[in-house]
């Protein structure tokens, strides 16, 4: 017997849907990205990434990303634990809070941190007067990024954890173990796939985030130039060339980060088979 | 190691689920609390385990493993051992490990060497019968083995008592029969003192030296399983022990009249509810000096040692339950539709408010 929706024609009608809007709208860009980073050979792609400007924003990049993801990964521990394991009031308005920054517009994001930390803000005026500067240098941008990216890994966390419950803890506890203890030895291998996949995802929106980094960075080549707001730079300096060899650079990094999410997922299916 | 509770009362926010408790449970004692979902017997349990703390005010109550206070004493630093419904077996290792989990997390200064781990462990696998199996990963055992893992598990560190909340109660009726005895044979080789918590009167009453039965955060009576079963000491106890027929009717000068149908009693004058066993119950063709209770043969479940019998009757609110020898029942030619006498060979009578000790009658 043949279940709902299994015509041959439904299913060929589907199937080739879904093809051409991967193929439109995923794959053809990202083959016109290395098609336009290669189109003047090898030598003039290998001049542009060997840039001055563009190694020094891949390095500050990567710091950023660096430093963002143990911070996101002990707040989102931290947090999915808090949520998950203990029952308080304000528990639920707790897990709401978590998702602003994905609700909220990165630029308007940036712009709060300006407002707050910039030299006229009022936290910024103060650290100021201390001769501490947060905006348009190193540490806005990670602020921002850290904003951005900080629900990420709770995200991941938290279902997994809801589903798993305590139980496994408790009789950690019953047995004699440690609240540290229970944590390295039961709590973590229990999500540690799901931990993974919340830095994979922190690490691609970290090194790829834009709209929050541009309003805080103030762009300044070779000081405070992400490789996103560089690619952009020099896309408006009509340097095509520089431009998408800078964008093949972020988009072999999401698909590093793509490859390293399937490859995770693969021997997470293999053992649940197992 | 004998447990004393005293005072023992839980409040979750504005909820009662134990009104204050005193409990004594002896050494070497095997203790089942009873009770239908909702009566606290799982509360009680945690809170002798540690995992659920007993409400401070308006007074503390005191836990007391022998003459150790253990109130406020942490669940690592109890020596229990916890067996969980649903086995909270380590899924992400092996059952060794998962045997051996309680032994390598003491401090360094208590922990046995690793080659004295090794052979406790495999002392213990051994008498859940599962040596074999050390190399798997909880997923792959059949539930009564993942159960059995971790009662091994938790006798790894020789506990004081041991708690099981429903250790049965996911496993199915064949492997549950052959656990329960199982683990009855454990505790009179090992002699440790146990209290586990279900809501099955059989199994309770199979396993336990003596029983809890608790209802609404309420210990309602607390006997051994025969002494339960015989003399219940309110109607809560008698309804939850097992089937129960109702016959409501009114007292008038030693008779009890109900529509058509009336029964002697020795009861004086006034509304009456009598309570009958299945077993209580004789069928016949005639009726008898004593009693007159027309009854129609509804349904007929000819499986096990007994038919039952369910019976219809137009003064009968419910319907009746009654199990019947297999001889009698092909005596009388038993079939659906049939319409027979019922004879109560004995009943019994709770009077709601007093909780004045229940009466017993007999008739015909």
């Amino acid at each position: 017997m043949r279940r709902i929706g299994d015509a041959p024609h439904v299913r060929r009608l589907l199937i080739s849907a879904a093809l051409l809007l991967s193929a439109l709208f995923l794959l053809l860009p990202l083959i016109a990205i290395f098609a336009q980073a290669f189109s003047q050979g090898v030598a003039v792609f290998w001049s542009n990434v060997s840039n001055h400007f563009t190694l020094h924003a891949i390095g500050l990049t990567l710091m950023i990303a660096l430093l963002t993801i143990p911070v996101c990964l002990v707040f989102g521990v931290a947090l999915a634990w808090l949520v998950t394991r203990f029952s308080f009031p304000g528990r639920r308005v707790l897990q709401t809070l978590i998702d602003i920054p994905f609700a909220v517009s990165p630029v308007v994001a940036g712009l709060i941190y300006l407002l707050l930390y910039g030299r006229n803000g009022w936290i910024g005026s103060w650290l100021d007067t201390h001769d501490i500067q947060l905006m348009f240098a190193w540490p806005g941008i990670l602020m921002v990024t850290i904003f951005v990216t900080c629900p990420f890994v709770a995200r991941e966390l938290i279902p997994l954890m809801q589903a798993q419950g305590s139980r496994e803890e408790e009789a950690a506890v019953t047995l004699g173990a440690s609240g540290w203890t229970t944590f390295w030895r039961v709590t973590l291998p229990n999500i540690r796939w799901a931990l993974l996949y919340g830095i994979i995802l922190t690490n691609a929106r970290a090194v790829g985030e834009f709209g929050a980094v541009s309003v805080v960075s103030g762009a300044i080549r070779g000081q405070t130039n992400t490789l996103p707001l560089h690619l952009e730079q020099l896309y408006q300096d009509y340097n095509a060339v520089g431009a998408f060899a800078s964008a093949a650079l972020l988009a072999l990094i999401a698909l590093l980060s793509l490859a390293a999410k399937a490859g995770l997922e693969w021997r997470a299916s293999r053992r649940e088979a197992f | 190691m004998s447990i004393r509770l005293q005072n023992i009362a839980k409040h979750f926010s504005s909820t009662q689920a134990l009104e204050p408790i005193n409990l004594d449970i002896h050494e070497g004692e095997l203790v089942g609390l009873l009770g239908p979902s909702g009566s606290g017997k799982t509360t009680l349990l945690r809170i002798i385990a540690g995992l659920e703390s007993a409400d401070r005010s308006p007074q503390a109550g005191k836990i007391l493993f022998g003459d150790r206070d253990v109130t406020n004493v942490h669940v690592r630093d109890r020596r229990i051992g916890f067996v969980f419904q649903h086995y909270a077996l380590f899924r992400h290792m092996s059952v060794y490990d998962n045997v051996a989990f309680g032994l390598t997390v003491m401090p360094k200064k208590r922990r046995p060497s690793s080659g004295e781990i090794r052979a406790r462990v495999f002392r213990l696998l051994e008498m859940v019968q599962l040596q074999h199996l050390a190399n798997r990963l909880p997923a792959q055992l059949s539930g009564g083995q993942q159960q059995r893992v971790s009662l091994a598990r938790a006798l790894a560190v020789e506990p004081d008592v041991l708690l099981l909340d429903e250790p049965f109660g996911a496993l199915d009726a064949k492997v549950r029969q052959d656990l329960r005895r199982w683990l009855r044979r454990l505790h009179d080789e090992l002699n440790f003192t146990s209290v586990f918590v279900t809501h099955d009167q059989e199994e309770a009453l199979e396993l336990s030296d003596r029983v809890v039965v608790m209802s609404n955060g309420r210990i309602e009576q607390i006997d051994t399983p025969d002494t339960l079963y015989r003399s219940p000491k309110n109607r809560f106890v008698f309804e939850f022990l097992g089937d129960v027929n109702h016959l409501e009717g009114k007292v008038h000068n030693g008779v009890l009249t109900c529509g058509d149908a009336h029964l002697n009693v020795d009861l004086p004058n006034g509304d009456e509810e009598l309570l009958l066993r299945p077993h209580e119950i004789r069928l016949t063709e005639q009726p008898s000096a004593e009693s007159h209770l027309p009854v129609t043969i509804t349904a007929i479940s000819p499986v096990g040692a007994e038919v039952r019998v369910e019976l219809e009757a137009d003064w009968l609110v419910k319907p009746w339950l009654a199990t019947v020898r297999h001889a009698d029942f092909e005596r009388l030619e038993m079939s659906r539709g049939q319409r027979l006498f019922a004879h109560p060979r004995h009943w019994h009578r709770f009077k709601e408010d007093t909780k004045a000790p229940a009466k017993q009658g007999r008739a015909a």
